[in-house]
C-alpha cells in the first residue's frame, strides 16, 4: 500500500476535535504554572469552551467524512456518534465539577487538563481504524483517568481506588497488547480491514482466536464486563464523583465503541468463535452486577455494581453481531451516559463536603426537602430501571430486539428478567426519597447551583427525549452502526 | 383528534397543570384536580353515546406514527371490550378524589396528580391497540399505583408497594419478550393486522411457539388479576393502600389482568389456550374457593375484600377460559359489576378508617345506630358484591355460571358455591360491623355520611341497581365483540384441546397437519 507521506488539508480538519482538545490541555498545564492562585474557575471555564469548540468540529468533521492519516483514523457516523457522546459527557462532567473542586478545595488547573486528555484519548479511540491506534487511544484515556481517580490525594478511598485502578487496568492492557501483537503476526495487518481480509481469507483460526480472546479479556476490563469486573465497585466508589460519573460513561463509551468495532470489523467473519464468549460475558455481568447491587447501603457502590449490569445489556447487543445489535448498543450507551451522569449529579449534589452523605438512607426525605432534585433523580433512576417513555427503556427494548432478531432467546429472557431484579435496588433509593422522613443529609442540603442545575437538566431532558422521540437518535445510529465496508 | 384523544389528555393535562400548581393551595389542587377528572369523565360518556353497538370492528380510532422503525403507532380505539373498562376508570377517578379530599393532608399536589397519571394509564391500557403502546401504558399505570401505596398508604406500605411493583414488573417482562418475538415475526405491533395475518395464515407459530408465547402473556396477565397461587401481592397491596388507591387497584388495575386474557391469549394463541384451559380453570376455581375461605378468617376488613377480590376475579377466569359466548359475555360483565362493587366496598371501608381509625373488625359494633345511611349504603354494596338478584353482580356471575355448565358441568358445581361462601363472610363482616353493641369509640367518632361523601357513593349505587335491573344497556356492545373474540379462537388452532386416541403429544400433531 503507498503511504501517503504529506497528509492533506481535510486529514486535519477530520483530526480537528482531538488537535484542539490536546491544545486546550497543553494550554491548561502551561497556565496552571503562570496564573495566580486565586483564579479557580477559569480553567473551568477554558476546558468548557475547549469542549464546545471540539463538538463542533466533531460535526464538522462528519461534513468530509473519510480515512485520514493513511487509514490510521477513519471519520464515519460511528465515530461521529461516539465522538460527540463522550465530548458532551466531559462537558457535563465539567460542570459537575466546578462545585465540586471548590467544595473539596481541590486544585483545578490539573484536574481540567487531565479530562481534557481523557477525552482526547476517547476521541482518539473511537474514530481510530487500526490497532496501534486505537491502543494509543486507549493509553492517553486511561493514564489520565488513572490519576483523576486518585485526584483527592487525601482521601484515602481514592487513593485505594486509583492504584486498583492503576494496577489492574495496566494489567488488561498488557493482555490487549499481547492480542494486537498476535494478530499482527497472524495477519501481517494492524488496520482493521487488513486483518478482516486476511482472516475471511482462510488463515488460522485458532490463533486469531486466541488474539480475539485476549483483546477480549483488555477490552471487558475497560467496559467493567464479567469476570473483569472486580476492580469497577472499589474504583468508581472511591473515585470523586465527577470522576466516577465519567468513568461509567464517557469512558465506557468509549470503550465500547472500540469493542464494537474491533469485533464486528476485524474478527467479523469468526464472530461464531467469540459469540459464546460475549454470551457468557453477557449474561454473568447482568447477573453479577444485578445480584451484588442489591445488598449495597453506599449509593456510590450500588451504582457501581449497577454499571457492571449495564455493561451487561451492552454485550447482549454485541452478542447480537449484527447492524441492529451495533446501532442498539449506540443507543442504549447514549442512554446509559444522560441517565447516569444525572443520578451522579445528584449524588455529588447530596453527599457533602468531603462525600460524607453517600448512604442510600441519607436520600431520606429528599422529596419534601427538594421536590425537584427528587423528580429528575426518580426520572434518571425511573430509566435505569427501563420504564417506558424514558431513553433507558428504549434502550433495553433496542438491545433485547436485537437479540431476538439473533435468535438469543434465553439470553433475552434471561436479561430481561435480570432487569426486573435490578427494580429493587433502584426502587429502594425512590422508596427512601419519597416514603421516609427527612435525614441529615436532606436536612442541611444547599440550593442547587446554577452548574449542577445545568449538568442536571440537560440529562432528564435527554433522558425523556430519548424516551418519547428515539426515532432520530436511532436512525442516525443505524445509518451509522454498519461498520464493515 | 377524536373524543377518545380527548379522554386520554385530559388526565395527562391535569397531571401537568397540576405539578405546575404551588404545593401550599390545596383547595385549588383538588378543585382543579376534581375538574380535569370530571372533564375526562364527560367525555368517556360521550364514548358511551357514541358508541355504535351494532356496528362491528373498533370504533374512535386515532393511527399516527409514533417511531418509524421499529413501526410503532399510537393507535388506539375502542370496541365493547374497551368501551365499558374505559368509563369504568374515568367514572371511578372523580369519585377517588372526592373520597380524599379530607383524608389525604400531606403532600397533596402529588398525590392527586399520580391519581391523574394512573387514570391516564389505564386509559391507555384498554384504548391501546398497538402492543407496543400497549405495554408502555401498562408500565405508566404501575408507577403512580406505587408511589399512592408507598407514600400515603397505612404501616408496612413500603412493603407492599415494592412487593407490588416487582411482582408485576417480573412477570411484565417475560411478555416484553414475547410482544418483542410477535413483533419480530409478524413485522407490526398493530394488533388488528396481527389478528388478520393469524386469520389468514401468513403469521402462524408451530404449538411449542404458541405455548411458549401464550404463557409469557398468561403469566403477565395472571398476576395482575390475580389468579390463584400468583395472588400474593394483593392482599397486601390492598390492605396498605389509601381508600382510593384500593378503590382504582381492585375495580380497574385488576381488569387490566382479565382485559388482556380475553384480549390477547385467547385470540392470539387460541390453540394453547385451549389446551391450558382446564388447567387454568382448576386454578380459577381453586381462587374463588380459597379467596372466600381466607375472606372469611380475615380480621382485617380491607384485606377481607381483597381477598373477596381474589375469589370474584376468579369468576371472571372461569367465564373467560369457559370458552363460551355466555361465559365470556358473563365475565367482561363480571369485571364491570365487581369494580363498582368492590370500589363501593373500599370507598365505605374507607370512610369507616377516616372516622375511627382503624381497619380491623374487632373495633367496630353497633355502626348502625351512630350512622344509619351508612349502613344502608353498605347494605345495599353488601349485597351486590354477594351477587343478590337485581343488583349488579348477579348478572356476571349467573351469566359466567351458565356458560362453564355448557363448557363443564362439574366446573360449575364447583364455582356456584362461590357466592355461597361469599354471602357467608359479607353477611358475618356486617352482622360484627354494623350490629350489636356500640362502643363509646364508636358512639363518638362514626358519624353519618356527609353530602360530599354521599356524592362518591350514590352513583356507584346507581350503577349496582342499573346493571343489575337493566343490563342491555351494557351488553349488546359486549356480546358483539365476544362473539368476534370467540370466533378468532377457532382459526389457526395449531393443536387440538382433545389429543386424538394413540398420539401422546399435541404439537406432532399439530406438526403433522
Amino acid at each position: 500500500m503507498p503511504v501517503n507521506v504529506a497528509p492533506g488539508g481535510v486529514e486535519y480538519i477530520r483530526f480537528l476535535p482531538e488537535i484542539i482538545l490536546i491544545a486546550a490541555g497543553t494550554l491548561l498545564m502551561v497556565l496552571d504554572v503562570i496564573l495566580r492562585k486565586g483564579s479557580r474557575d477559569v480553567y473551568g471555564r477554558i476546558s468548557m469552551v475547549a469542549l464546545v469548540a471540539a463538538l463542533g468540529a466533531s460535526v464538522l468533521a462528519y461534513q468530509s467524512p473519510g480515512p485520514a492519516f493513511s487509514d490510521l483514523l477513519i471519520v464515519d457516523g460511528f465515530a461521529t456518534f461516539f465522538r460527540v457522546l463522550v465530548i458532551g459527557v466531559g462537558i457535563l462532567t465539567v460542570l459537575l465539577s466546578f462545585r465540586f473542586l471548590n467544595r473539596e478545595g481541590a486544585e483545578t488547573g490539573e484536574y481540567h487538563a487531565l479530562l481534557l486528555f481523557s477525552v482526547a484519548g476517547q476521541c482518539v479511540m473511537v474514530s481510530a481504524n487500526e490497532l496501534i491506534m486505537i491502543f494509543i487511544g486507549l493509553e492517553i484515556s486511561s493514564i489520565s483517568s488513572y490519576v483523576l481517580a486518585g485526584y483527592l490525594r487525601d482521601d484515602k478511598r481514592a487513593n485505594e481506588s486509583a492504584l486498583k485502578y492503576f494496577l489492574l487496568g495496566s494489567f488488561a492492557t498488557a493482555f490487549f497488547l499481547y492480542g494486537v501483537a498476535l494478530a499482527y503476526g497472524m495477519t501481517g495487518s494492524t488496520l482493521l480491514t487488513g486483518i478482516r481480509a486476511a482472516v475471511s481469507g482462510g488463515s488460522a483460526p485458532v490463533f486469531i482466536g486466541v488474539a480475539a480472546a485476549l483483546m477480549f479479556v483488555g477490552l471487558g476490563f475497560k467496559v467493567s464486563a464479567a469476570p473483569f469486573q472486580i476492580w469497577a465497585p472499589d474504583v468508581y466508589q472511591g473515585a470523586p464523583t465527577p470522576v466516577t460519573a465519567f468513568l461509567t460513561t464517557g469512558s465506557k463509551a468509549a470503550a465500547f465503541a472500540i469493542f464494537l468495532r474491533i469485533f464486528s470489523t476485524a474478527f467479523g467473519p469468526i464472530g461464531s468463535v467469540w459469540e459464546p464468549l460475549v454470551w457468557g460475558s453477557a449474561l454473568l455481568s447482568m447477573t453479577i452486577g444485578n445480584f451484588a447491587a442489591l445488598t449495597q447501603s453506599n449509593i456510590k457502590r450500588l451504582l457501581a455494581y449497577s454499571s457492571i449490569a449495564h455493561a451487561g445489556y451492552v454485550l447482549v447487543a454485541l452478542a447480537a453481531r449484527s447492524e441492529v445489535g451495533t446501532s442498539a448498543a449506540m443507543f442504549y450507551l447514549a442512554a446509559y451516559a444522560f441517565m447516569n451522569v444525572g443520578a451522579f449529579a445528584v449524588v455529588s449534589h447530596l453527599s457533602g463536603k468531603g462525600e460524607r452523605f453517600l448512604k442510600v438512607d441519607d436520600f431520606a426525605g429528599l422529596a419534601t426537602r427538594q421536590p425537584g432534585t427528587a423528580a429528575l433523580l426518580s426520572i434518571f433512576l425511573l430509566s435505569l430501571i427501563g420504564v417506558p417513555l424514558t431513553g433507558g427503556f428504549f434502550g433495553k427494548f433496542y438491545i433485547f430486539k436485537a437479540a431476538l432478531d439473533a435468535h438469543l432467546v434465553w439470553l433475552t429472557v434471561l436479561g430481561l428478567l435480570n432487569s426486573a431484579v435490578a427494580a429493587y435496588y433502584y426502587l429502594r433509593i425512590l422508596v427512601t426519597m419519597y416514603m421516609r422522613e427527612p435525614s441529615d443529609a436532606t436536612a442541611e442540603l444547599e440550593p442547587l447551583s446554577a452548574g449542577l442545575r445545568v449538568a442536571l437538566a440537560i440529562p432528564a431532558l435527554g433522558t425523556l427525549f430519548l424516551g418519547i422521540f428515539p426515532a432520530w437518535v436511532l436512525a442516525f445510529a443505524g445509518k451509522s452502526s454498519a461498520l464493515v465496508r | 383528534m377524536n373524543l377518545l384523544d380527548l379522554v386520554l389528555a385530559v388526565p395527562l393535562a391535569g397531571f401537568i397543570v397540576l405539578l405546575l400548581l404551588p404545593k401550599q393551595g390545596q383547595q385549588t389542587i383538588r378543585g382543579v384536580s376534581l375538574i380535569f377528572s370530571l372533564v375526562a369523565f364527560a367525555a368517556s360518556l360521550g364514548l358511551a353515546f357514541g358508541y355504535h353497538s351494532d356496528a362491528p370492528g373498533q370504533q374512535f380510532v386515532t393511527d399516527i406514527t409514533w417511531i418509524a422503525s421499529p413501526n410503532i403507532h399510537y393507535h388506539v380505539a375502542l370496541d365493547g371490550l374497551s368501551l365499558w373498562l374505559t368509563i369504568l376508570a374515568t367514572f371511578l377517578t372523580p369519585i377517588c378524589i372526592l373520597i380524599s379530599w379530607t383524608f389525604i393532608q400531606i403532600r397533596a399536589k402529588e398525590y392527586y396528580a399520580f391519581l391523574l397519571a394512573l387514570e391516564f394509564g389505564l386509559v391507555g391500557v384498554f384504548a391501546a391497540q398497538d402492543l407496543f403502546l400497549f405495554y408502555v401504558f401498562w408500565e405508566i399505570a404501575l408507577v403512580p399505583m406505587y408511589f399512592l401505596i408507598g407514600i400515603w398508604g397505612h404501616e408496612r406500605r413500603i412493603y407492599a408497594a415494592v412487593k407490588f411493583f416487582l411482582y408485576t414488573m417480573v412477570a411484565s417482562m417475560l411478555m416484553l419478550t414475547a410482544i418483542i418475538y410477535v413483533y419480530n415475526r409478524a413485522g407490526t405491533f398493530n394488533y388488528s393486522d396481527i389478528m388478520e395475518m393469524l386469520s389468514n395464515g401468513r403469521l402462524s407459530f408451530t404449538g411449542g411457539q404458541q405455548m411458549a408465547l401464550f404463557l409469557a402473556f398468561f403469566v403477565a396477565f395472571a398476576v395482575k388479576v390475580p389468579l390463584f397461587p400468583l395472588h400474593t401481592w394483593l392482599p397486601d397491596a390492598h390492605g396498605e393502600a389509601p381508600a382510593a388507591g384500593s378503590v382504582m387497584l381492585a375495580s380497574v388495575m385488576l381488569k387490566m389482568g382479565t382485559y388482556g386474557l380475553a384480549r390477547f391469549c385467547l385470540p392470539m394463541f387460541p390453540g394453547a389456550a385451549r389446551y391450558c384451559a382446564p388447567w387454568i380453570v382448576v386454578l380459577a376455581i381453586i381462587g374463588i374457593l380459597y379467596g372466600a375461605l381466607v375472606a372469611m378468617v380475615q380480621p382485617n376488613m380491607k384485606k377481607l375484600v381483597a381477598y373477596s377480590s381474589v375469589s370474584h376475579l376468579g369468576f371472571v377466569v372461569l367465564g373467560i377460559f369457559s370458552f363460551t359466548q355466555l361465559g365470556l359475555d358473563g365475565a367482561v360483565y363480571q369485571m364491570l359489576a365487581h369494580g363498582i362493587s368492590t370500589g363501593a366496598l373500599f370507598v365505605l371501608v374507607g370512610y369507616l378508617y377516616e372516622r375511627r381509625h382503624s381497619l380491623a373488625i374487632a373495633d367496630y359494633g353497633g355502626v348502625a345506630t351512630s350512622a344509619p345511611w351508612l349502613s344502608v349504603a353498605f347494605m345495599i354494596t353488601m349485597l351486590a358484591s354477594i351477587g343478590l338478584p337485581t343488583l349488579s353482580n348477579f348478572v356476571g356471575e349467573f351469566l359466567v355460571l351458565q356458560g362453564s355448565a355448557k363448557a363443564n358441568f362439574t366446573w360449575t358445581i364447583f364455582a356456584a358455591m362461590g357466592p355461597i361462601l361469599s354471602a357467608c363472610y359479607m353477611l358475618w363482616l356486617y352482622q360484627r360491623v354494623f350490629f350489636g353493641e356500640v362502643s363509646d369509640e364508636v358512639r363518638q367518632h362514626v358519624f353519618d355520611l356527609k353530602p360530599r361523601e354521599w356524592a362518591a357513593v350514590v352513583p356507584l349505587i346507581v350503577m349496582m341497581v342499573w346493571m343489575g335491573m337493566y343490563s342491555q344497556s351494557f351488553l349488546p356492545a359486549v356480546t358483539r365483540t365476544t362473539a368476534r373474540i370467540l370466533d378468532q379462537t377457532q382459526v389457526n388452532v395449531q393443536f387440538r384441546v382433545k389429543a386424538p386416541a394413540g398420539s401422546a403429544m399435541p404439537t406432532e400433531v399439530a406438526h403433522a397437519r
